[in-house]
């Protein structure tokens, strides 16, 4: 086996992969929120002109670097499930009968640290949901299309506006939210230690960023089916 | 110097490849025996009666040799930080309370009978680089070799570890990185063990790896129960040590 390669899937090696895999994320989701936050303003044409605009800018480049972000889910998906599922299983194939107890202090034995399977395999689900929704049904349907300077292209602040008028949607993207807020509670710290980037006397800071990077995005993502479901932005604006 | 009355329920087996059960013992004990003292108590009990006693490792009972160690309530080492389990008292534990009392469980640390494991993954791991090689000869001066306090302190604050196996039982990956972790940074940090740095951290993480420990999902739960507080800075330690090592930085 080459050095890399022995690096690459030794236990440590499997977390420096999840961690920029998963810091990778963290920075598509500061794009992903920055564009969406364009619905809050109730012009269909800034949020469909951005998504018109990527797919021009990025040229022959778009569907590469669409499948490279397929790639980094893809690759923290499935690391995810081999070390959670069957690392833990060939760890400890027999788990103790009294439900372990945290000591407390510096640990993150808690609800963020020790869920990190579950809401990350809700996460997925959700990913496939919402590909299906906006990426297929908008840019491969005929229904929602609509002119933009003379081009057409995709509509994707009807769609949004028609799905979250269902209130079973909002509830549904305001729940995923939440779960992306715990994933990221523990995921951004844990990442940084993964790599080995931690300074002792940095910890506190760096979980504490995590804190306020978890709740930015939740509350940055999850006011957008709110928003859009009570008119806010007719409401404010008009 | 009050008697407490307790419930136990202890794990039993009687050896490696049989099933275990958990068995049911009722104790008097004075409040201030320590919860290994009780376990003696509770040994005598039964070979009065002529039963099999419960097997269980110590040795010092000073909270330093590392040999006990067992999960109490579910918690390694029971529920007191920074308490080896020879150094818990039942004191700790309200009258009439029931304990339930299992061995630590790991793949790498087989169960040999009721609460004693084999952590000789531990020592294997230990053989591949928890040492520093130095010729033979007359003792160096004391203060030959400068070391900054700072860092003398935080190589003594890992070199803490007595090797219990707590962080392996507490880890919801049975990871043995604060073991590791610790050792690196014990003797990395120092110059005597400066020239071996990258071989040992490949040579030690290999072995951690090949012993069947987990990988470390950094919950933190191992410095919680460490009898002696090592902090999983060691850990951090461990995986920038790895890359510097990979990437021929350390030799």
């Amino acid at each position: 086996m080459s050095a890399l390669k022995k690096m690459l899937f030794s236990s440590i090696g499997k977390k420096y992969i999840m961690a920029v895999s998963g810091l990778g994320l963290v920075g598509f989701l500061v794009t992903h929120l920055a564009a969406n936050l364009l619905l809050l303003t109730g012009n269909p044409d800034l949020l469909n002109g951005y998504g018109a605009g990527l797919k021009s800018t990025l040229g022959p480049l778009f569907y590469p670097a669409e499948a490279a972000l397929v790639g980094l889910f893809l690759v923290h998906i499935i690391l995810a499930i081999y070390i959670n599922v069957a690392g833990k299983k060939a760890a400890r194939p027999i788990g103790y009968a009294k439900a372990q107890r945290g000591k407390g202090g510096e640990s993150k034995f808690g609800l963020a640290g020790s869920n990190m399977l579950i809401t990350g395999g809700l996460l997925a689900f959700f990913l496939v949901v919402h590909l299906w929704q906006v990426r297929y049904q908008v840019q491969f349907g005929s229904k929602f299309r609509t002119m933009l300077n003379g081009e057409q292209v995709g509509d994707l602040y009807r769609y949004c506006d028609e799905i979250f008028a269902s209130p079973l949607m909002v509830v549904f993207y305001v729940g995923v939210m939440l779960f992306l807020g715990l994933h990221l509670r523990h995921g951004f710290w844990s990442a940084i230690q993964s790599l080995g980037a931690m300074k002792p006397e940095w910890s506190k800071s760096i979980h504490a960023l995590g804190l306020i990077i978890a709740i930015l995005f939740a509350v940055g993502f999850l006011i957008i089916p709110i928003w859009m479901h009570f008119g806010m932005a007719a409401r404010l604006f008009q | 110097m009050a008697n407490k009355n307790f419930k136990l329920e202890i794990w039993r087996q009687d050896g490696p490849n049989t099933e275990g059960k958990f068995e049911t013992f009722n104790i008097e004990i004075n409040e201030h025996a320590s919860f290994l003292e009780m376990l003696d108590q509770l040994n005598e009990d039964i070979m009065n009666e002529g039963g099999r006693p419960v097997e269980f490792d110590s040795d010092c009972r000073e909270g330093i040799c590392g040999s006990c160690g067992c999960m109490v309530n579910g918690a390694a080492h029971g529920p007191e930080r920074e308490t080896a389990v020879c150094q818990l008292h039942m004191r700790t534990f309200q009258n009439g309370e029931t304990i339930t009392v299992e061995p630590f469980r790991a793949k790498a640390f087989p169960i040999v009978r009721d609460l004693v494991v084999d952590r000789n993954a531990f020592d294997r791991i230990q053989e591949k680089g928890g040492y520093i090689s130095v010729n033979t000869g007359p003792k160096p001066d004391a203060n030959a070799i400068k070391i900054g306090k700072q860092r003398a302190d935080e190589a003594m604050d890992a070199a803490t570890c007595i090797g219990c196996g707590a962080c392996v039982a507490a880890c919801p990956n049975a990871s043995a990185s604060l073991f590791v972790g610790a050792r690196l940074k014990h003797f990395g940090l120092l110059p005597q063990g400066a020239p071996e740095r990258g071989r040992r951290t490949l040579r030690m993480v290999e072995q951690m790896d090949d012993e069947g420990f987990g990988a470390c999902s950094n919950i933190g739960e191992c410095e919680a129960v460490c009898p002696k507080g090592i902090s999983i800075s060691a850990i951090g330690h461990m995986k920038r040590d790895y890359l510097f090592a990979n990437l021929g930085f350390h030799k």
